[in-house]
């Protein structure tokens, strides 16, 4: 390594200067703004209309509600799933592998946009073909999008649709890491597939696991395109409002920056938080 | 000797039925949702709304298509998504490639506080820069509806540089040094040796940004609402949720911008999945 600073800073400030201008500044600025009245011009310090006001807005503690709802439930069931899809596609008995692995992972690169679009037809309460799949087998059909519970569950599917696959290829690349002879030992000791799995592959994967659990709480907090664009603005009545489509309404429909702000700066502490309690619940047993 | 091979290869055919009675069920509910997207495309408006369930493909993509474009202007906005995309992508390789290079070949001081911010700020969540990120490009400098505004914010992302550092540290530094002593200059160093030995991470990672990019809808969304400076997720967003569009146009739309996304998947598996994994290893 060369003792350099000149050469070292042409070539770091190209970066530097964005970096600095649309990342560093703006965490600065954004925790300033959140104490700031921002709806009447000179902007006033006035933290009692934005943190004041936080504490005791019954919507921001609905779309709370419902944004943990979603972690509690999606985040575990997900990467459950994406463990179980990891290790059977991994396994050497699997055939078609490669439309097995494109089914899975294809919606890795399928855009919010087009998702939303296509499972709001198919969820369609009067003409979806999931609606008429479920009468088909006698069962009454489901108002995805008036009912509460229902659109809470779409929301949850639809999230799972999309990121199940994405996990799943972080998993395969550490299952991959395993040295094979772990397993052959194994099976020469005649342990079963079930044991090897808990007893050799979990142990083994939890650094990775937790990794996928810490990205999918950051991902769940700032879920925002889902309930906007699939239950039509957090419908029905805000049943599947989040806190990132709350902070999207303040901040761009209602152009209250300075409470924005507040409810983002809330979303990131409990990103942090929940990521550190994992990170703690996940840590080695020495 | 023959009686314990046999109940081996009975076990294993057990297993392999079990495994697909799991597996096949699964991939054709994952595959269902891209499969409607297709057969959507193809079918008129009175299709897709018909009481009967509709599974196959029909012929009126084309009309869908025109639907389409006279509620947007798509091809218009297929056009900006790849443009910014583009641009996107060689800004934020070339920026990113630079500055891991210089944290890896040199020692200055204040190397450990850039990375050590880079770090320690990965995983804040978008969210706590975009409302000054708006005030500052849509206010202060008045840039809505602008190629800058498009381009320029989003490339603060700092994986690149995480990418390209953990490249360029693999790399052999007695070559780069040996080239010193040639008298080879430090810009030609890096533009002709380093960056040719790390095609595969810049491959990798161009795709990785690419698809970001290209899949972009909050920021484009807040900065571009001038109909011919939309992205194309953001045109067909703006159509979600009204009911005098075309849901079949809709559905052209979203298979435009998705299929050409799955032919990229398949054709470049490989580096799709180094992208996606690199970031996870420490």
């Amino acid at each position: 390594m060369k003792q350099r600073t000149g050469t070292a800073y042409g070539f770091l400030s190209p970066y530097l200067i964005v970096f600095a201008a649309f990342w560093i500044w703006p965490i600065l600025y954004s925790f300033y703004l959140s104490f700031l009245f921002t709806r009447r011009q000179p902007w006033t310090w006035n933290p009692r209309v934005t943190w004041g006001r936080l504490v005791q807005d019954p919507e921001f503690f609905n779309a709370l509600k419902n944004t943990l709802l979603i972690l509690v439930v999606q985040v575990p069931v997900m990467i459950a799933l994406a463990v179980l899809l990891a290790v059977l596609l991994n396994s050497t008995l699997l055939k078609a592998r490669g439309i097995m692995r494109f089914a899975f992972f294809a919606p890795v690169v399928v855009g919010e946009v087009a998702y939303a679009a296509v499972f709001r037809l198919m969820f369609n309460a009067d003409f979806g073909v999931i609606n008429k799949l479920i009468e088909g087998v006698g069962l009454p059909a489901v108002s995805w999008f008036s009912d509460p519970t229902a659109a809470m569950a779409l929301i949850i599917m639809a999230v799972t649709w999309r990121w199940a696959g994405y996990n799943a290829i972080i998993i395969l690349s550490g299952l991959q890491s395993i040295p094979d002879d772990v397993y052959e030992a194994a099976t020469l000791d005649r342990v079963s597939p079930v044991k090897q799995f808990f007893y050799i592959t979990l142990p083994l994967l939890r650094p990775i696991i937790v990794f996928c659990v810490v990205l999918s709480v950051i991902g769940t907090m700032q879920l925002f395109a889902e309930p906007f664009l699939i239950t039509n603005r957090g419908g029905p009545g805000g049943a599947t409002e989040t806190l990132g489509l709350f902070l999207y309404r303040q901040g761009f429909t209602v152009l209250n920056f300075g409470y924005a702000s507040a409810v983002a700066y809330t979303i990131a502490a409990l990103a942090v938080v929940i990521s550190l309690l994992n990170l703690w619940l996940g840590r080695d047993a020495t | 000797m023959t009686a314990g091979t046999g109940s081996r290869t009975a076990t294993r055919r057990r297993r392999m039925t079990l495994l697909h009675l799991v597996m096949v069920p699964l991939a054709i509910v994952w595959l269902f949702p891209l499969w409607m997207m297709v057969v959507f495309s193809t079918m008129p408006d009175s299709g897709i709304f018909s009481p009967e369930i509709q599974l196959i493909p029909s012929t009126h993509f084309i009309e869908n298509f025109r639907a389409l474009e006279a509620d947007t202007g798509f091809l218009r906005t297929l056009f900006n998504s790849v443009f910014v995309a583009v641009i996107y992508t060689v800004l934020s390789v070339m920026l990113t490639s630079m500055a891991g290079w210089a944290l890896v070949r040199y020692r200055f001081r204040g190397r450990g506080v850039v990375l050590g911010v880079i770090l320690a700020t990965l995983t804040l969540p978008y969210f706590v820069v975009v409302i000054p990120q708006f005030i500052m490009v849509a206010r202060d400098f008045g840039l809505s509806n602008t190629w800058i505004a498009l381009i320029v914010p989003p490339l603060f992302n700092s994986l690149g540089v995480l990418f390209m550092r953990q490249s360029f540290s693999l790399m052999p530094q007695d070559l780069f040094d040996a080239a010193q002593v040639e008298g080879v200059s430090e810009w030609k160093i890096f533009t002709r040796v380093a960056m040719p030995m790390a095609r595969p991470t810049i491959a990798a990672l161009s795709i990785i940004l690419f698809l970001a990019s290209w899949n972009n809808y909050l920021w484009p969304l807040l900065v571009a609402s001038d109909p011919s400076m939309m992205t194309a997720p953001v045109a067909l967003g703006s159509l979600i949720g009204f009911t005098r569009v075309s849901w079949g146009g809709i559905m052209t739309g979203a298979v435009l911008l998705t299929v050409p996304m799955l032919v990229v998947f398949v054709a470049l598996q490989r580096h799709f999945m180094s992208g996606i994994t690199a970031g996870a290893v420490k």
